[in-house]
C-alpha cells in the first residue's frame, strides 16, 4: 500500500520535473529541476532496496554533478532565452516514444522468454551496501579499477581544459604564442 | 493497480527515456542538451535498480554505479570542451558548430 503510494508519487514528481527540464526556456529552471528529479529518482532506489545506490545518486548528481553544472553555467551567458528547434513537434515526440520502448523491448524480452536465474544472487542476512562491497570487490573488481582510471582521466582533461589561468590557454594559441611563452619563462630562469 | 511490479518500474522508466530523448532532439543550447543526456542515464539507472531487485540480482546495480561513473566523468569533459569552445565563439547553440561542412 505504501509502496504504491510512494512509488505513483515519485513517478509524478520525476516525471513533472524532467519535463519542466526539457521544455522550459530559462537554464535556471531547467538547471533547479533537473537537480529536483535526482532527488526524486533516488527516491525509487530506496523504495527497491537499494540504499547504498540511492545514497550514491544524491552525492553524485545533487553533490558533484549539479555544483559542476552550476559552476559551468557561471561561464555562459544563461540569463537570455534559449532558442530551441521549434520543427514538427509530432515527429519527435513519436520518434522518441518509439525509440524507447524499442530500448525497453530489446532489453525486457530475452528477460520474460527465458527463465532467468539470478548471475549474483542476494547473500541472506547481509545488508544492501554489504553485499554491494561483496559483490563489487571480487566480481567486478577489474571494472572498478577502469572506471576509477576513467574518472582520473577525465579529472585530468577537466582541468587542462578549464583550469587556472583562465584568460591564457593553450588550446586556443597558434604554436608561436606557446613558444614565445615559453621563451619568456626560461630568460627568467636565465636571468 | 496496488501491487508494485517491474512492469511499472519499466514503464516508468520508458516514459524518463521518452522525456530525455525529446528533450536531445529539440534542443539546441548544448548545455541543456547535457541536461537531457543525464536524463536519458537516469532513466536506464531506474530500469536496472528494478530488474535487480525484482530478479534478486546485485548485477543491475553494479551496471547502474557504472553508469553513474561514466556520467560524471562525460560531464567533467564534455563541460572542460563546452568552456573551450565558448571563450572562441562566444555561443554554444548547435547551429554555429558548422565548421565541418563540406
Amino acid at each position: 500500500m505504501f509502496e504504491a503510494v510512494a512509488f505513483y508519487l515519485f513517478a509524478f514528481l520525476t516525471i513533472t520535473m524532467f519535463y519542466i527540464t526539457v521544455t522550459t526556456s530559462q537554464a535556471l529552471y531547467a538547471l533547479s529541476a533537473l537537480a529536483a528529479g535526482m532527488i526524486f529518482i533516488s527516491a525509487f532506489f530506496f523504495i527497491l532496496g537499494a540504499d547504498f545506490l540511492g545514497a550514491v545518486q544524491i552525492i553524485v548528481y545533487t553533490g558533484a554533478v549539479m555544483a559542476l553544472y552550476a559552476f559551468g553555467m557561471m561561464f555562459f551567458d544563461t540569463t537570455r532565452e534559449v532558442k530551441e528547434n521549434h520543427g514538427n513537434q509530432y515527429i519527435v515526440v513519436g520518434l522518441g516514444t518509439l525509440a524507447a520502448i524499442l530500448v525497453v523491448v530489446i532489453f525486457a524480452v530475452p528477460m520474460v522468454s527465458t527463465n532467468m536465474q539470478a548471475f549474483y544472487p542476494m547473500t541472506e542476512g547481509a545488508g544492501n551496501t554489504e553485499m554491494v562491497g561483496m559483490v563489487l570487490f571480487t566480481k567486478y573488481l577489474v571494472p572498478f579499477e577502469v572506471a576509477a582510471l576513467m574518472l582520473l582521466v577525465a579529472m585530468v582533461a577537466g582541468i587542462v581544459l578549464a583550469g587556472k589561468k583562465m584568460d591564457l590557454s593553450l588550446t586556443l594559441m597558434n604554436a608561436e604564442e606557446i613558444q614565445e611563452i615559453e621563451d619568456q619563462k626560461n630568460k627568467k630562469v636565465l636571468s | 493497480m496496488m501491487e508494485i511490479g517491474l512492469n511499472h518500474y519499466l514503464v516508468l522508466s520508458t516514459i524518463l527515456f521518452t522525456i530525455g530523448l525529446i528533450g536531445v532532439m529539440r534542443r539546441k543550447n548544448l548545455l541543456l542538451l547535457f541536461f537531457a543526456t543525464e536524463i536519458l542515464l537516469n532513466a536506464v539507472n531506474v530500469g536496472f535498480a528494478a530488474i535487480s531487485h525484482y530478479y534478486g540480482d546485485l548485477t543491475g546495480q553494479m551496471f547502474a554505479f557504472f553508469v553513474i561513473a561514466i556520467a560524471a566523468s562525460e560531464l567533467a569533459v564534455g563541460l572542460g570542451l563546452l568552456i573551450v569552445w565558448h571563450k572562441r565563439h562566444g555561443t554554444i547553440d548547435l547551429d554555429t558548430m558548422t565548421s565541418m561542412r563540406g
